[in-house]
């Protein structure tokens, strides 16, 4: 695809993945035809407003999509490996080995009845049933280490443990396998500011510890400053721009990541409030061309035609937009300064 | 008549909780909290804390779903725990509330126009349909919407930032002093957020509502609060205008609060890590000095012994509740205007 990828290792392909959610009146394309790789050691942010379809998209890599939900087509790369149209039985084993997700709201998917120590037990003896038992204790405990709690916690049930700390034994879990890719669904928005900040040091810690890579889904800019290498910007369905974290902070390209970037309120200094209007489609009938046209400020003829393709603007950034044409020389130009557009 | 519209004074709250085997537990939500908010100057007063430090109580308060263990709330010279049903129902008049879910408050079954329909009839603000349409017209153009395009639809065909809106527009249609807002943007898209934020400064300018802006996003306070209180598991940390507050926190608490907000500049990242004491040390488990003694770094023999008051800092109005401002002034806490 580009020059790029030839120096970096990527571990997970994805390809016009499609996810469809069936309703009585259409089909909702929640994620429609997105594409991106996910380089060795690196940590991916995926940023979109709720409903934009990432965390569809993670469900879709993960293979968790359940009913009325479908793959409607597509490929997710592990390691070479599609894992798209893999028998059960094989995903089953693949996840937490090679694939582990840390869930949205973790308060509520630890099993109230298991110990902490149980629990993360489970993970590692359903997939590697020959365990040693006397080395289970000694390698939980490392685990919890590893994410800052202290060994107590082992033998604590979940509800004895605060929203913080539940969050991290599902840290705890997701690398008990030492998994190749981490998908982090929200992981630390139902959790106050400090207890935050605590969690996301944790998982920035591992991470560099383990060298996984990761996934993280997010609405919160500030966050995904502090903890990810690029930015993938997703608006209903289709991922509109990719860039590493610095471009996408400095110069958003997107007409909607530059929205995303101005809306960042700040604690530095008062800036006027930018309003924005405008009200998302339909998602079970786009219209043809461009997904943002509704909204965008910038709206041309050609945006109500075509859809944008991808295009590379500048090293590694890439940005599906009318406004910029790329010449064969890799330069672009932006539309808006040819033209004086108001 | 009074110079206040809301006084606030030495409101607690204490839930009486039953535990396991009967052993019984009290849960201090709010402590000797005071506020005042002058009538001739509309302000917007965020409360900012983490979840369990009683901003939720303290609207619960504001709003009369539930009374004070002691202490009172003085609503334009009123003190509510003694007002008489027509009392009240002036009350509900001047005292509008907006929730944190803009999913959750509509029933879906009705069109929106039903909304206006029902506060009109309970508050007889119009009769004729003329007068009735314009009202709502009035209260939507407000907001920056248009009667014709919202009216007639249902609550799902709109997006959480226009239902968000029509909800100021229904608080403001009532035309009440007060306003109480709690988390009103948390789940508005950060793209919409904007937009309520500044129907909120213009409710305020234009009109003279005030706000009590409830929230634990620091940085929206800080776009348009003009006075902060940050709450401790139910006690004031620090008091002050929002600017002064945040530029230059005092409080301990407030200090690591205001650090820990995470910078969107990928140039700029927290600096050093910081360790959270054990859960059941976190939790009151200081009920005679300062709440935040188990978190605090710079803690002192002396904390232990009483519940710091707020102290004053230089700057006018701003006080922080802790020892290690004591030299700085007298207590303010304890005088009543």
């Amino acid at each position: 695809m580009n020059k790029h990828e030839q120096e970096r290792n990527p571990v997970l392909k994805v390809r016009n993945l499609r996810v469809y959610y069936e309703t009585p009146k259409g089909d909702v394309l929640a994620v429609d035809g997105i594409d991106f790789n996910l380089y060795e050691g690196e940590t991916l942010g995926l940023v979109g407003e709720s409903g934009c379809g990432k965390s569809t998209a993670a469900m879709g890599i993960l293979q968790l999509v359940t009913p009325p939900g479908r793959i409607v087509d597509g490929e997710v790369m592990l390691e070479g490996e599609n894992l798209l149209g893999l028998p059960d039985k094989e995903l089953r084993a693949m996840r937490w080995v090679k694939l582990a997700l840390i869930p949205q709201g973790a308060m509520n998917s630890l099993n109230p009845t298991m110990k902490v120590s149980d629990q993360i037990a489970d993970v590692i003896l359903a997939h590697e049933k020959k365990y040693d038992r006397k080395r289970l204790k000694p390698r939980i405990l490392e685990l919890l280490s590893l994410v800052g709690l202290p060994g107590r916690v082992y033998e604590l049930y979940p509800h004895e443990l605060s929203g913080g700390m539940k969050q991290r034994v599902c840290i705890a879990m997701a690398i008990a396998l030492n998994p190749t890719v981490i998908v982090a669904d929200e992981s630390t928005s139902a959790l106050d500011v400090v207890v935050q900040r605590v969690v996301a040091q944790t998982m920035l810690r591992v991470k560099e510890a383990l060298g996984v890579s990761m996934i993280m889904i997010g609405h919160d800019m500030g966050l995904m400053a502090q903890m990810v290498d690029r930015i993938a910007v997703m608006y209903a369905g289709k991922i509109v721009e990719i860039a590493p974290v610095k471009d996408m902070f400095t110069d958003p390209k997107h007409p909607y990541s530059e929205l995303l970037i101005d809306s960042v309120p700040s604690l530095k200094e008062r800036k006027p409030l930018k309003i924005t209007e405008g009200i998302t489609h339909d998602p079970r009938n786009p219209p043809p061309g461009c997904i943002f046209q509704l909204r965008c400020p910038f709206v041309m003829d050609v945006c109500r035609r075509d859809a944008p393709p991808m295009q590379e603007v500048k090293p590694d950034q890439l940005v599906a937009c009318h406004l910029y044409q790329v010449h064969e020389d890799g330069s672009y130009i932006d539309v808006r300064d040819v033209v004086g557009n108001p | 008549m009074s110079e206040m519209l809301l006084e606030i004074r030495n409101a607690s709250k204490v839930y009486k909780q039953r535990g396991v085997g009967g052993v019984k537990r009290e849960v201090v939500a709010l402590q000797d909290f005071n506020l005042n908010i002058a009538k001739k100057k509309p302000s917007i007063i965020t409360i900012a804390g983490e979840s369990g430090s009683g901003k939720t109580t303290l609207a619960q308060l504001v709003l009369g779903f539930t009374h004070p263990t002691s202490g009172q709330i003085i609503f334009d010279g009123q003190d509510m725990a003694t007002a008489d049903a027509r009392q009240m129902k002036a009350y509900r008049h001047q005292v509008q509330a907006v929730f944190q879910d803009p999913f959750g408050v509509y029933n879906p079954f009705y069109r929106i126009e039903h909304v206006f329909n029902t506060v009109i009839n309970n508050f007889k603000l119009a009769n004729k349909p003329e007068a009735r349409r314009a009202l709502v017209e009035k209260a939507l153009n407000i907001v920056g919407l248009h009667g014709e395009d919202v009216l007639r639809k249902y609550p799902h065909q709109l997006s959480g930032g226009q239902r968000q809106r029509i909800m100021m527009a229904r608080a403001y249609m009532i035309s009440p002093k007060l306003i109480v807002a709690d988390e009103p943007v948390s789940m508005v898209d950060a793209s919409l957020r904007a937009s309520i934020l500044d129907v909120m400064v213009r409710l305020k300018e234009d009109n003279g509502i005030s706000f009590l802006y409830i929230t634990h996003d620091l940085s929206t306070a800080y776009q348009i609060g003009d006075q902060i209180y940050v709450l401790y598991q139910g006690t004031t940390a620090e008091k002050g205008s929002t600017i002064n507050v945040i530029d230059q926190p005092r409080h301990p608490y407030v200090q690591l609060l205001v650090d820990s907000v995470p910078v969107p500049d990928p140039d700029i990242k927290w600096e050093g890590e910081i360790n959270l004491p054990p859960e059941e040390e976190m939790r009151s488990s200081v009920h005679s000095g300062c709440r935040f003694y188990p978190r605090c770094p710079s803690r002192m023999e002396r904390c232990l012994t009483a519940q710091p008051p707020l102290y004053k800092i230089d700057a006018i109005d701003h006080e922080a509740s802790c020892y290690l401002y004591d030299e700085n002034g007298v207590a303010a806490a304890t005088r009543q205007p």
